[in-house]
């Protein structure tokens, strides 16, 4: 499930991007002093593979329905958590730009509920413990199982979590854990058993192929790396959260239910705002004419509230309304025009 | 959420309109890039029952898709196709938040239409945005404007790669979903077992491609690094592109210019 641009506070929307950009460049530094260039076209035509592996079709037994498979903890297993990091970012973000997956602010928390986990978590902590270095199928299996399903739980989790602290949907957050989590287990258990059979397969052809840390052996070492860079992303992006958070109290105060209307506009009082209102004032026939004072929540709020300029009252809505739909029609007007003398100027040409 | 193969023919046709050439095309990717960013940060900053300060937004998308000869059919297509999380989650807002906020000619409207609805526009402005953003702008372009940006090369290696071998691997899909087609009557060879050994294959041979790729790169001096792009020059009118509209977007975010209109006509 990809987070949406529509449903993000700026605030939320950043903390994701610099959290995931920290774990880009950590991923470019690592691969570029661990890895021979080889891996340089694999990630690429992994991520390649990806898109293409989403037009083969399977029916989900007992639903009827198709689905496809996602890849995140696949692309692990064949490339390492490193380089699949930045390969499932990739991938996101062509989805991003071509297929509108969310949207350009929201691919920082995409990228980081749809990465971080396989990579991080599931594959170190689950499948790679499973599997271990005798790899049977049955192993194998389990382990894509249970590595997609927790990865994939967390990643849903964190679709919640950026959603609640956003505060742009009303929903509360334990109803709407409650539908997440069951029906993204569905698609973990399908995706795992996918995996499972992808992986088997390939095994059974080239037994070779998939990321073996052969540098050393040591899983406990490297898993405590992995440890110690996840828990210091975590503490520098809980920081930048509570720093935008007391920066901009707009961001998470507001999903505690300071609902009254435009809390966010000061009053303008420079002298290009007192022009403007001025003008506003001897243009408009009916100044400052407030039509039915609206019924708030909180009513020592909207006391305070109410003085402040763009003050919600029936009139500004009105007013809002009205000029809302004259701008949406003067808008269709100028892009209407445009498109119509250039397809005259293209008829003139030809 | 899913890529399929309308979405697979789409993306080529995406690809050939970025290539077209009017003014808006022929802008630096990066200060479009810039541009886009801007536009929906100013959008996404609005609190969550704001409805007449984003309509004006849309003089963006609209401008854009007339000035870049975009036909806007693709635009909309996108929009209803692409996944309707945003709506899914955002329709629990009029049950939730009922609330009066304000009431038109006797009849009350509830926080929760009014929050949905901005979030139905939020969707529109910022989707729209990053479609014509790719339409106007090559995919070259776009990553030129990243690495300039700082992202790190190997990311922009990647992205590179990908946009190039996803129309090799997806008529190669094509062709297997065919052959499959052709070879299983009903339901049948729609299996997880089949589908899996499909995506096993495909998977075996998209490795021995990347070894032949290699060896190709190999052949001709790659080094661990390849330097991307040539240094194209930011002009003037790049950058007035970038300080007028983002100068705008900033206008239209402090500035309430549709109640400023509508106070005119009352």
């Amino acid at each position: 499930m990809h987070m949406a641009d529509a449903l993000l506070s700026p605030t939320v929307g950043l903390s994701f991007w610099a959290g995931t950009i920290a774990t880009i460049s950590y991923c470019a530094r690592k691969l570029k002093n661990e890895f021979n260039d080889k891996i340089i076209p694999l990630m690429g035509v992994m991520g390649a593979f990806i898109f293409a592996g989403q037009m083969i079709n399977f029916t989900i037994p007992a639903t009827g329905s198709s689905g496809h498979i996602g890849g995140g903890l696949l692309l692990t297993i064949v490339l390492g958590p490193w380089a699949a990091f930045i390969s499932i970012a990739s991938v996101l973000f062509i989805q991003a730009l071509f297929f509108a997956d969310g949207g350009l602010l929201a691919l920082g928390c995409n990228i980081w509920n749809l990465g971080i986990y396989p990579c991080f978590i599931a594959y170190p902590l689950v499948y790679k413990l499973i599997t271990g270095s005798n790899n049977s199928n049955k192993k194998i299996m389990i382990g894509s199982i249970l590595g997609v399903i927790l990865g994939l739980e967390m990643g849903a989790f964190s679709v919640v979590l950026e959603t609640v602290f956003s505060g742009i949907t009303e929903l509360p957050f334990l109803t709407f854990t409650s539908i997440m989590l069951p029906i993204h287990l569905l698609i973990a258990v399908v995706e795992g058993i996918v995996t499972g059979t992808i992986v088997i397969y390939v095994k059974n052809i080239q037994p070779d192929l998939f990321y073996s840390d052969n540098k050393s052996n040591n899983t406990l070492l490297n898993l405590k790396k992995v440890l110690v860079a996840m828990s210091v992303l975590a503490l520098i992006t809980g920081g930048m959260l509570s720093w935008f958070a007391s920066t901009h109290p707009d961001g998470l105060e507001w999903s505690m239910g300071k609902i009254s209307g435009r809390e966010e506009l000061p009053p303008k009082e420079d002298i290009f705002h007192k022009t403007l209102s001025k003008l506003q004032e001897k243009t408009a026939f009916l100044p400052d004419y407030g039509f039915k004072k609206p019924e708030m929540a909180e009513p020592e709020k909207a006391e305070s509230e109410k003085e402040a300029w763009p003050a919600v009252s029936g009139g500004t809505s009105i007013a809002g309304i009205l000029g809302g739909i004259l701008t949406l029609g003067i808008t269709i007007l100028i892009g209407s025009v445009i498109k119509f003398f250039r397809k005259r100027s293209l008829t003139n040409t030809y | 959420m899913s890529f399929n193969q309308s979405e697979f023919f789409d993306l080529g046709y995406l690809d050939y309109l970025s290539y077209k050439d009017t003014f808006i095309h022929r802008l630096d990717p990066r200060a479009k890039f810039i541009v886009t960013l801007v536009f929906i940060f100013m959008v996404i900053s609005f609190p969550k029952h704001e409805i007449s300060g984003l309509i004006p937004f849309l003089i963006f998308p609209v401008i854009l898709v007339a000035l870049a000869d975009i036909p806007i059919k693709i635009i909309l297509k996108k929009l209803i196709v692409v996944s309707p999380f945003a709506l899914m989650v955002g329709i629990f807002n009029p049950m939730l938040d009922r609330k009066i906020l304000i009431s038109l000619f006797g009849i009350g409207i509830s926080g929760g239409w009014i929050s949905y609805l901005s979030i139905i526009i939020k969707f529109i402005l910022t989707i729209s945005s990053a479609l014509i953003l790719i339409a106007t702008t090559s995919f070259p372009g776009i990553c030129m404007a990243m690495e300039n940006l700082g992202m790190p090369n190997i990311f922009i290696l990647q992205l590179m790669f990908i946009y190039r071998y996803i129309f090799i691997l997806g008529e190669e899909v094509v062709r297997t979903n065919n052959a499959r087609e052709l070879r299983s009557f009903g339901k049948k060879g729609y299996e997880i077992l089949t589908a899996g050994n499909i995506l096993g294959s495909l998977l075996l041979r998209t490795i021995d491609r990347s070894e032949r790729i290699y060896q190709a790169m190999c052949a001709r001096g790659f080094n661990g690094k390849i330097n991307l792009f040539k240094k194209s020059r930011f002009l003037l009118k790049d950058f007035l592109y970038i300080i007028l509209l983002s100068g705008f977007f900033i206008f239209l975010r402090l500035f309430p210019l549709s109640q400023f209109i509508g106070k005119m006509f009352i």
